[in-house]
């Protein structure tokens, strides 16, 4: 390498390019995205069946349908503290949050969704975990799968509910309290069939088993946008 | 080794006598003594460490009850600590060992002040205990390989520039006219890690970007990290070692600039391939997919040249602990980027993603690539620090046999149990509906991820064999007149 500026000036440009091309680009387009209702307007209010519309060719943004809901939602309360228990557990390593569009790999038919994901999907998340791999189902739509009952036999030991499973078992979510004598067994202990404690024993969920359940009960894309309708 | 003459020609052809080019690398070693010293015993530390998480990893993988009880030990924040331990504790720790070291060399210049070398030594691995403790203890941040918590990042970017200022120094007063294709790779990468870390950082944890964005910047860090920052200093380090082992000069000039180039140009964009089928517009897909497989252009050039440089040579390297060990990571370089190619094709994805395909990929790249030529750096590296020599060649043999089929036997059963994994995951009967039930294939990876942990085992064995030659040597007496007569695995190297 003979011209030492020409090398540093190559190392700069490589990476400024990069940068700005996978990163800054898709930045600067996702920004304008917003909850949508799941068919917007033009200024005649007349549905155009898309995200934009066009006056003398020139594209402008359609408007969310007066009173229509828009999706997608913020988690609050519960649901929004048991994000932080999925990601402090790295339930991410084995679950992905991503449904691929009909005809590539199998999500449809394996009942993980009902259209594809979207990035307007996301933009309310502070934290976007799409995940990358499927030791376990993918959990796009598991708000929509199974009543909150299972999702607790399945947290504290995952055979209850899907023998042969893999998935590690979280006991320390979970308390085992005597089972009171004058009140009988409490509101919210949970049967766990086969992993009873003994009698006289109940399994009781803590806060932070309520929160994920309720996280993952929240985790639903169950809704139409602009850009995507059911079974695309 | 080091008494052959040639060998220095071949890094530097116009430079003095032989003897005074020795006296001036004396230097340089004996400035660098203690801090690559520091850095090189923290990352066998951090490399046993990480080699046992990751074997309860994989025991939990198929024994899920496997202290399943404990809240610190579970799956997610094991693996997390794991990957961690292994990128930051050994990967970062073994390149501020070799990559100053080889700077310094290449350059002449001995390096002053290393007091600052030693602090940011400690405080990277005091940082990095914290951050570890931190993902046990439950503040682990949901984006892959930036798990470790937020108040350690600050830390580390700054540890990082004190190191990387050293390699800045050495560079800008180097004394040689001649810039060695070694010193681009480390002098780019140095440059390239503490952007890549900053804006990943920022992107992603002080500041999050909106939606999907986070999964771009998440991909673009990840890949980058192991094709901006581990790469080339791994491909520099082959650069350099190849040559001075075997005495002869590198095949060719021009390929090296291509390779060079190439490999910055296409690297930087290819990690978005990874997002296939994602929630993510398409032409920054195609963007990933287009120069994924544009890389197998620096990867068959870079291959071309590292082994038509060894080609003839095989009985000394054969010989040579640190031949062994490069050539078995060069090698590996060619395959993992021909698969990362494969592996960017859409219909190629549909099968290998989410599946244990990519995970075999990655430990191909960081295990079977890069740390085995890291392996090799260090078996070069630490007699000429110590003026020692390797203490039991048997060591340095279980440690190549063990760490080279274990890496083989690992990458093999989770590449082909992924595809296993991948096929049935996607299999659809006449009527449209999955052949497989989903519990029916994770019974059916067992075997393979099985075949994983016999392999992680063999990795262990051999990374505690390299563990125990590195502080025998570490812990035995100076012996003067044994400096000349380099560890050597046959006894008749000059056979051919």
């Amino acid at each position: 390498m003979k011209s030492l500026p020409l090398l540093f000036l190559g190392i700069f440009i490589t990476m400024a390019l990069s940068w700005s091309v996978v990163v800054l680009f898709p930045h600067q387009q996702m920004q304008n995205l917003t909850p949508a209702s799941s068919d917007l307007t033009d200024d005649q209010e007349k549905p155009i069946g898309g995200a934009v519309y066009y006056v003398d060719g020139k594209p402008y943004l359609g408007k969310n349908i007066e009173g229509d809901d828009t999706f997608p939602v913020k988690l609050v309360g519960e649901a929004q503290r048991g994000k932080l228990v999925y990601e402090e557990m790295g339930c991410m390593y084995c679950h992905t949050q991503q449904v691929r569009r009909q005809g590539y790999g199998a999500d449809f038919e394996r009942g993980w969704g009902e259209r594809q994901s979207v990035p307007r999907d996301y933009i309310l998340q502070e934290r976007v975990m799409l995940g990358s791999m499927r030791t376990g189902p993918d959990l796009t739509n598991v708000g929509s799968r199974y009543p909150a009952e299972w999702h607790y036999q399945h947290l504290y030991n995952a055979q209850i509910t899907s023998k042969g499973s893999t998935m590690p078992p979280f006991p320390f979510l979970f308390e085992i309290k005597e089972v009171s004598e004058n009140f009988g067994p409490s509101a919210d202990a949970v049967d766990m069939q086969a992993y009873n404690p003994g009698p006289g024993y109940e399994v009781v969920p803590t806060q932070r088993a309520k929160d994920l359940v309720a996280y993952l009960m929240n985790l639903k894309q169950d809704y139409e946008l602009p850009e995507i309708k059911f079974s695309e | 080794m080091s008494s052959n003459p040639s060998l220095v020609e071949s890094i530097n052809p116009s430079n003095g006598p032989v003897l005074d080019m020795r006296a001036r690398l004396g230097e340089v070693d004996d400035s660098m003594r203690k801090p690559a010293m520091l850095f090189l015993v923290s990352a066998v530390f951090w490399l046993l460490a990480g080699t046992l998480l990751a074997m309860v990893a994989a025991i939990k993988a198929t024994n899920q009850d496997f202290l399943g009880d404990s809240e610190w030990m579970t799956f997610g924040r094991i693996h997390a600590a794991h990957l961690n331990t292994m990128i930051y504790g050994w990967g970062n720790n073994i390149i501020f060992a070799v990559a100053p070291w080889i700077m310094a060399r290449l350059c002449k210049a001995r390096i002053r002040h290393t007091n600052i070398l030693m602090l940011a030594g400690i405080f990277w691995n005091v940082a990095l205990t914290i951050g570890i403790l931190g993902i046990f203890k439950g503040d682990m941040i949901g984006v892959e390989y930036l798990e470790m918590p937020q108040y350690v990042a600050p830390i580390m970017l700054i540890t990082y520039a004190l190191v990387g200022v050293w390699v800045v120094i050495a560079f800008r007063f180097r004394q040689s006219e001649h810039v060695y294709v070694s010193q681009w790779y480390i002098l780019a990468a140095f440059f390239w890690l503490p952007w890549l870390y900053s804006v990943a950082q920022i992107m992603l944890v002080f500041e999050p970007a909106t939606g999907v964005v986070q999964s771009l910047t998440n991909w673009w860090y990840q890949h980058n990290l192991m094709g901006l920052w581990l790469t080339p200093i791994a491909l520099g380090t082959a650069y350099y070692l190849i040559p001075k082992v075997l005495g002869r000069p590198i095949h060719s000039y021009y390929l090296s600039v291509v390779g060079f180039w190439s490999l910055a140009m296409f690297f930087a964009f290819a990690g978005i391939h990874s997002l296939i089928g994602g929630p993510v517009p398409a032409w920054v897909i195609s963007i990933g997919v287009v120069s994924s497989v544009m890389l197998l252009i620096p990867i068959v050039v870079t291959a071309i040249n590292l082994h038509l440089t060894v080609v003839g040579a095989h009985n000394e390297g054969w010989a040579s602990p640190t031949m062994r060990f490069v050539v078995f990571g060069a090698i590996n370089f060619t395959a993992v980027g021909v698969i990362g190619a494969m592996m960017s094709l859409r219909h190629v994805s549909e099968t290998t993603h989410f599946t244990h395909f990519t995970v075999g990929h990655a430990h191909h790249a960081l295990y079977a690539f890069f740390s085995m030529i890291m392996f090799g750096a260090v078996y070069y590296m630490m007699p000429r620090l110590l003026l020692k020599e390797w203490r039991n060649p048997f060591l340095i043999k279980a440690h190549w046999y063990m760490s080279g089929m274990g890496g083989i036997l690992m990458v093999v059963a989770l590449m082909v149990g992924g595809w296993v994994q991948g096929m049935q995951m996607n299999a659809l009967d006449a009527d449209g509906a999955p052949v497989y039930d989903f519990l029916q294939i994770v019974e059916n990876t067992k075997p393979f991820l099985w075949a994983r942990s016999m392999g992680g085992l063999m990795i262990m064995v051999g990374h505690f064999a390299f563990a125990m030659n590195v502080f025998w040597m570490i812990f035995s007496p100076v012996e003067v007149d044994k400096v000349t007569e380099p560890t050597l695995l046959t006894s008749t190297p000059d056979k051919a």
